[in-house]
């Protein structure tokens, strides 16, 4: 993805001296989707952020539960599956978009849809399981960091939903023009984003968390 | 929990005196501003032209007066703090309770650095860089003024502090457990995390705006090493944003949920590490001060390239020095703590990190020498800041590299010394920078030139009051004085306090001199007037233009075939010419969104700091909906007809060319 | 040329004043205070090298090449040259060198950690910063003060810091170098002094509202018999600091009057030390965190480099 994204940037560079800047209709889509990476960049910093801070606290434990005791993995295994297919299914929804097919994109944007809020009810599942059972984020700084950072995550996921079924409406509305698809692309890019840095909190927090 | 949360009659201070008349002063002076606005009918101009503008310059504008309104809220904390410890010395308590006087120290370093310098720096950055890279506007307009917002609405919640309740007693660093709900209980460090969350937010968005803007939008033929060293400095201050404020919201973030959520991620108990927050909030607060200082870098250049009439000296070793300082920015944090009990291989290392940044810094120090070498000075007021920060700034450096020895920071740490050395950088690099660019770029901004007398006595003022009032308090760390204190017992020290109230008067003559060459220009706006656009005889684009521009900046699109591309223009004799016909102009429409998003996450913010969760849910649902109904609408763009262009350049092109031939300037 | 003057002016007064004032940093009465002046004094001479030359320059350069100086050569285009570049890359870069090799070694040697070397035994004294005063507890004497700190000149001292509550930093300016204290964790620090006096300290890091009453007086004594004999008068005043006095004692206060107690609970320093990490109980673990925090605020470190470089 980034690579890609500064090929295209290296090129505008380029560009630059027969960009059509001259012309009246400055063409935005290519400068949004920048933007937007641009924005991704400075997200994947504030993950990074909450990552560091787990990699300090996850040891302190305070005689409370570690990650060994708490983290099941065959669930998150499941969870991990829904997102990444989700990830798929969304690419399926952008080659449709390319191609104009009004109704398909809307049906694999639907299934990617499903996929995500199936991720994020098995999270709430989680996290309100784990609340339960006394183990809530107050239980120690391991709990807290471990509740920001997927909890982060998840509030992504949930912002990335709701965008998703705004963008549904306005493709069932507006068709597929291109400032539609210049959003969906955008939309894509944050959800292929969620998707690797759930591949890392999956690493760090799950895998690793259960050696 | 009740309705209003923790919000009640108690929360106004109406007992402190100081408080007190500070609202009675804030609450006329509004109703005198209302009264002015509404008699003269400028409601409808201020919403137009102002609140809902998207044009880049208006914007800066924007900026700049936010900027200067803290400056002065920042001051008067500051001839407090100075009062308070001319004051409180040989064990005398002074005017200020420590009560009142910890939430002024924390005030003054918030307000300086987020509520001051961010916005003068953003400002200035505004309303000059789109010109330079003969842009009409930023990549996303509606962007931008949600940006400028967004740092209006911190900057409103640390005033509101005034009135209801208080501001954070921590020090502007609010260092845990301090910080943490267990030692301050009180919802001063609620609006200090609110006010940062929300402007940092709208910093970080001017930031990719503005990447966007340079790495797409330049004039054909610009390449990136042919960029103006104004747009360079600020593109790696931009860069520098986007890579370090993201850190910045998540250590705010955590200290958020520490407080309302009972998290542990820096409390004492729990297994928090206070440890983690210090480190986190020095990589995003060291990369910081170079956000501050490049720009103001680029500033320097520009002014000495242009008074000098001479190419600036070794522009691409300026480039490679700037992002030098860049990097390098961002690995030597730790300085900010080596009393914490790191091992001499770290503390070394971070040490040594440090001292190589003085050697870009240098560098850009030899360049504006050697450009002002075998040059034409002209002794102007930018170029007097210029000289005065260069002077200055050497001064600060050196301090800085003594600081950055771990055996001598041991014993300096904290100390009076550390409250001179950032002083010295802070005001006599970026604040001089930006005042310096305020005089040179304020008649692009607003037509007319500035009072030169007025100008030279406010920057005598400041620059006679700046070394009046931090010299002594490099004396005073060596004579052992700590930070923050809030009364002293030491006769010793008591001569250096009462200089260094001297010196903060004098700074306060400075200021008052630059609100009356204000009045006065303004006044004299006509006699002040400019014409040509070009006052200075300027090398980059932005003085292609009329000053002010028109909303869309350039009527055609300049191509540029040289780093001074507008005097490779004027050689060539291709300006001031009108042309038969022009194309329709493209250009964004003015939008309510921004300011409405604004309000609305101020209430948010207002109403999490008070605990009324019904209204932060009101705010924040608000500003969503407001958000996506802005992204989603059509209705954003309008054109500027080719029969408007050509009226409004051929009369600008007329008296621009009558003056140039009049000055004997080749046109 | 006001510049210079007020340069001129602030330089000799403040040359005036530090000789002539006594007690800060630029006064040191122990060995590390010493080192650290003379390498405040070394590093400062060796940038004064460039800072004096580039200031001199600034106002020259200024003055020779005013507008109103049309005999001077004027080259508006002359805009680069490879042996000045090289010049002005070069200086910054050998000075930074020298500047950096100081640092390195310095830096090792001034190591607060390092115990004093050649000077016998050091006497060991806890100190827990509480708010907002200072207890310093004696383990091998079997006592403890407030806000006074009492030690044999010529004899290193090795001081274990902690803190109660809020962060503060232990600092005597006249001795050399200061460090933080925090709670749940262990900072060390080694000072001596070379003369016996009294000596200023205080707490470097703000803490909150009473911090500027955090004040102390250092005395080192003449002899160690001087030291013993001012022991067996604290504990001839009888006055027992238990965990449950001890508890009072932390209770917030400002301008604490000097406090002494002629016996302290065995393991009281330690208890402090552990009261946040409820599950590290055992002896075993104990141990564990007094080494800590020196690695600790490495470990916090670098988590920091790697995402710094991102």
């Amino acid at each position: 993805m980034s690579t890609l994204s500064i090929n295209v940037e290296a090129e505008n560079t380029a560009l630059a001296s027969h960009d059509d800047h001259a012309h009246e209709h400055h063409d935005t889509s290519g400068d949004t989707v920048f933007g937007f990476w641009l924005y991704l960049m400075t997200d994947c910093l504030l993950f990074a952020s909450f990552f560091a801070t787990y990699a300090v606290l996850f040891m302190n434990t305070v005689g409370g539960v570690s990650g060994k005791d708490i983290f099941e993995l065959d669930f998150v295994a499941v969870e991990t599956a829904a997102l990444l297919i989700s990830s798929i299914t969304f690419g399926f929804a952008m080659i449709c978009a390319q191609g104009q097919k009004k109704a398909l994109t809307l049906m694999w944007l639907a299934i990617t849809f499903c996929l995500g809020a199936t991720f994020i009810g098995m999270e709430i599942y989680e996290f309100t399981h784990l609340i339960e059972h006394g183990n809530g984020p107050q239980g120690s700084a391991f709990l807290s960091s471990f509740f920001a950072l997927v909890g982060l995550h998840g509030l992504h996921v949930t912002a990335g939903l709701i965008w998703m079924a705004i963008m549904m409406i306005e493709v069932a509305r507006r068709g597929l023009g291109k400032p539609t698809v210049t959003r969906l692309m955008c939309l894509s890019l944050f959800w292929h984003f969620l998707d690797i840095v759930w591949i890392c909190v999956f690493t760090v927090v799950y895998l690793m968390g259960v050696m | 929990m009740s309705f209003l949360g923790k919000l009640s009659l108690d929360a106004i201070p109406y007992h402190e005196p100081i408080l007190v008349f500070t609202m009675a002063a804030i609450a006329i002076g509004g109703l005198v501003l209302f009264t002015l606005i509404t008699k003269y009918k400028k409601w409808g101009v201020l919403w137009r032209d102002w609140i809902t503008s998207v044009d880049h310059k208006r914007l800066g504008i924007m900026y700049i007066f936010v900027a200067l309104v803290m400056l002065f809220r920042g001051f008067s904390d500051a001839i407090m703090m100075r009062t308070q410890l001319a004051l409180a010395t040989s064990g005398a308590p002074g005017i200020l309770p420590p009560e009142h006087y910890d939430q002024i120290f924390t005030a003054h370093g918030v307000i300086m650095i987020i509520f001051m310098a961010m916005p003068f720096m953003i400002g200035l950055m505004n309303i000059i860089l789109p010109l330079q890279i003969g842009a009409r506007d930023v990549a996303f307009p509606f962007l931008n003024n949600l940006s400028f917002w967004l740092t209006a609405s911190g900057a409103i919640l640390i005033n509101i502090s005034l009135v209801f309740g208080e501001f954070a007693k921590t020090g502007w660093v609010a260092y845990p457990p301090l910080s943490e709900l267990t030692f301050s209980p009180g919802v001063g460090v609620d609006y200090y995390i609110w006010a940062l969350q929300i402007s940092g937010l709208g910093t970080l968005l001017t930031a990719v705006n503005f990447l966007v803007t340079v790495f797409k939008m330049r004039a054909p033929g610009m390449t990136l090493m042919k960029m103006p060293i104004f747009t360079w400095t600020c593109t790696w201050a931009n860069i520098l944003i986007a890579a370090s404020f993201p850190i910045l919201t998540a250590v705010l973030t955590m200290l958020t949920l520490d407080r309302y959520l009972g998290f542990h991620f820096f409390t004492n108990d729990g297994g928090g590490n206070a440890m983690m927050y210090i480190n986190l909030f020095w990589a995003w607060g060291h990369p910081e001060v170079y956000i501050l200082v490049l720009p103001a870098f680029g500033i320097f250049s520009e002014i000495i390239s242009t008074f000098t009439s001479k190419r600036l000296f070794g522009y691409t070793s300026m480039i490679y020095a700037s992002g030098a300082i860049s990097i390098l920015g961002f690995i030597v944090w730790l300085h900010h703590f080596f009393t914490m009990g790191s091992s001499a291989n770290v503390n070394a290392f971070f040490g040594v990190m440090t001292m190589v940044i003085a050697v870009p810094t240098g560098v850009k120090l030899f360049n504006w020498l050697f450009t002002i070498y075998r040059g034409r000075l002209q002794m102007t007021v930018p170029v007097m800041w210029t000289l005065g920060f260069m002077v200055t700034f050497t001064v600060g450096g050196m301090t800085g590299v003594l600081l950055a020895i771990p055996g001598a920071d041991y014993v300096l740490h904290n100390s009076l010394f550390l409250i001179a050395h950032f002083h010295n950088t802070i005001i006599g690099g970026a604040v001089f920078g930006y005042l310096a660019g305020f005089s040179f770029w304020f008649p692009k901004a607003m037509g007319f030139k500035l009072n030169v007398r007025w100008g030279k006595a406010a920057f005598w003022f400041w620059i006679v009051g700046f070394f009046v009032a931090f010299m002594p308090l490099y004396v005073l760390g060596f004579l052992g004085m700590t930070r923050r204190l809030n009364h002293t017992n030491n006769p010793d020290w008591n001569i250096w306090l009462y200089i260094a109230a001297g010196g903060a008067v004098l700074i306060m003559f400075g200021i008052i001199c630059q609100v009356v060459q204000l009045y006065v220009s303004f006044r004299d706006r006509e006699a002040l007037d400019d014409e040509t656009g070009d006052p200075w005889n300027g090398h980059t684009l932005e003085w292609a233009t009329s000053s002010p521009p028109q909303a869309y900046n350039f009527a055609e699109i300049p191509e540029v075939h040289d780093i001074d591309a507008w005097t490779d223009m004027k050689e060539k004799g291709q300006v001031y010419q009108s042309k038969a016909s022009y194309e329709p102009i493209h250009m964004p429409k003015n939008t309510a969104a921004g300011v409405l998003m604004g309000l609305t996450l101020t209430i948010f913010c207002f109403a999490m700091i008070w605990h009324v969760w019904w209204l932060a849910i009101v705010g924040l649902v608000g500003a969503i909906a407001v958000f996506i109904k802005r992204c989603y609408s059509n209705d954003v763009d309008y054109y500027v007809q080719p029969e408007e262009v050509l009226a409004t350049e051929n009369a600008f092109n007329l008296s621009g060319s009558a003056k140039n031939n009049s000055k004997g300037i080749k046109a | 040329m006001l510049i210079r003057n007020l340069c001129n002016i602030a330089l000799a007064s403040t040359v005036l004043a530090l000789s002539g004032c006594s007690g800060g940093v630029l006064d040191p009465k122990g060995q590390i205070g010493i080192d650290e002046k003379n390498l405040i004094i070394i590093a400062t001479v060796l940038m004064l090298l460039v800072v004096i030359p580039v200031i001199v320059m600034t106002l020259y350069f200024a003055w020779k090449y005013r507008d109103t100086q049309t005999h001077e050569i004027y080259a508006p285009k002359w805009a680069h040259s490879n042996k000045i570049e090289a010049f002005v890359w070069a200086v910054p870069i050998v000075i930074v060198i020298i500047l950096g090799v100081i640092t390195w070694e310095s830096t090792h040697s001034l190591d607060p950690y390092k115990p004093i070397e050649g000077k016998g035994k050091h006497l060991t004294v806890e100190v827990v910063s509480l708010n907002w005063k200072w207890l310093f507890i004696y383990p091998e004497q079997g006592i403890a003060t407030v806000n006074e700190l009492v030690f044999p000149a010529n004899v290193p001292v090795e001081y274990k810091i902690t803190s109660e509550s809020t962060m503060n930093s232990f600092f005597i300016p006249q001795l050399g170098s200061q460090i933080y204290s925090m709670a749940g964790m262990e900072t060390k620090l080694h000072l001596i002094a070379n003369e016996p006096g009294t000596f200023k300290g205080f707490s470097a890091n703000y803490s909150g509202a009473g911090f500027s009453g955090m004040k102390f007086n250092a005395i080192a004594t003449p002899t160690q018999g001087d030291f013993d004999k001012w022991v067996s008068d604290v504990k001839a005043k009888g006055n027992k600091l238990t965990k449950a006095n001890y508890y009072e004692l932390a209770k917030a206060s400002e301008n604490n009057p000097v406090t002494y107690y002629g016996d302290v609970d065995k393991g009281l320093f330690h208890t402090i030390i552990m009261k946040y990490m409820p599950g590290m109980k055992d002896m075993k673990g104990m141990k564990k965190m007094t080494d800590m925090p020196h690695d600790m605020a490495e470990h916090s470190a670098t988590p920091s480099i790697s995402q710094g470089e991102e």
